[in-house]
């Protein structure tokens, strides 16, 4: 992306990212007070879970702890499980690639942590149109994580703020405002062979395995898809223009 | 057990961490052209359809309907909040009306 459409400061990109997650947000925090709730519930301490939020700062992976949390804590199958949950971030994190193209190792290290799927899909709907940046991307996480937290720790001080989020379909903004997102990511009529395998795959993968496999076969699965169709036109001439530096 | 408690959040921290910044990091190393552009370029769609189609599916038909809605109004009017708020409401009214 030329610099030359980065004509924002710092600032400005860091609260576009920050305002682009805010609606979103509200549910985070919604979701945050149920698990604050159930944390309590364990005997899970405030100060813990601010460390687990500002720590691993992953949504389900936490929710995924806190049921698993009896003593003796398993360890090492609270760590496995984790790491199943979040292997998808393995890919989202290499998604991002393009966006810190040409940043340094510690600034890509020191952004990369406060990554969610929420700031991720939104920043990476504005790089479609050219506005994402590594502040708009930590803007967002930052957003989240104040969210997050703000809703865990007064569900874990009050009791849950919204005792049933499905009421207010507050479950169902996940899912809308991925799906309004991953409308913007479409790339017109050769996305449909991969978005279809992606469909079938994950909706199959759900079924059978536990945790988070869906997303990484049925992502992984789609990507390779589209491996498999001739590129077009215009990314051949790309290709030519930008030989690998 | 305050140890342990520590421990564990350190271990779940460290290995979401070394997954983010590793995606970043390993893709850095890929060559971006043929068919690893592709497969690059293509992910960032299939990942947020892989992230939805199990929901939208379990969602049953007023989830469906609202999905449907959601995706139509950010298709026409690109305010993926406005799709949002659409969404909301259609599975709203719909539990309500069940």
């Amino acid at each position: 992306m030329a610099a030359s459409m980065m004509v924002a400061g710092r600032r400005e990109r860091l609260r576009a990212g920050a305002l682009a997650t805010l609606p979103v947000a509200i549910s985070v925090m919604a979701y945050g007070s149920v698990l604050g709730v159930l944390a309590a519930q364990k005997g899970i301490t405030w100060q813990l879970l601010l460390a687990m939020n500002l720590s691993i700062f992953a949504g389900s992976a936490q929710f995924v702890m806190v049921e698993m949390w009896h003593p003796p804590l398993p360890i090492l199958e609270v760590t496995l499980a984790v790491l199943a949950i979040n292997l998808r971030y393995l890919l989202i994190g290499a998604s991002l690639q393009p966006i810190f193209a040409g940043d340094s190792l510690l600034k890509r290290l020191g952004f990369i942590h406060l990554v969610a799927d929420e700031n991720w899909a939104i920043t990476m709907a504005a790089h479609r149109r050219g506005a994402a940046t590594p502040e708009y991307l930590l803007g967002g996480g930052l957003c989240l994580v104040t969210a997050w937290s703000a809703g865990t720790l007064g569900g874990h001080l009050l009791g849950g703020l919204i005792a049933r989020p499905e009421a207010l379909a507050l479950d169902f903004a996940f899912l809308a405002v991925f799906t309004a997102l991953a409308v913007s990511l479409w790339r017109g009529a050769r996305d449909l062979p991969a978005w279809a395998v992606t469909i079938v795959l994950a909706v199959l993968t759900e079924q059978i395995l536990p945790g988070k496999w869906y997303i990484v076969i049925g992502g992984v699965g789609g990507a390779l898809v589209a491996t498999c169709q001739s590129p077009t036109v215009a990314e051949a001439a790309a290709e030519e223009k930008a030989p690998c530096c | 057990m305050l140890l342990n408690s520590l421990l564990v959040i350190g271990m779940a921290a460290a290995v979401t961490y070394l997954l983010r910044s590793g995606g970043l990091l390993l893709a850095e190393a890929l060559p971006r052209r043929g068919r690893v552009k592709q497969f690059m370029d293509a992910l960032p769609g299939t990942i947020l359809v892989a992230l939805v189609a199990p929901g939208v599916y379990q969602a049953g038909l007023p989830g469906q309907i609202a999905a449907l809605a959601t995706a139509l109004c950010a298709w026409r009017s690109g305010n993926v909040l406005l799709a949002m708020v659409v969404g909301m409401a259609v599975v709203a009214g719909g539990r309500y009306l069940y």
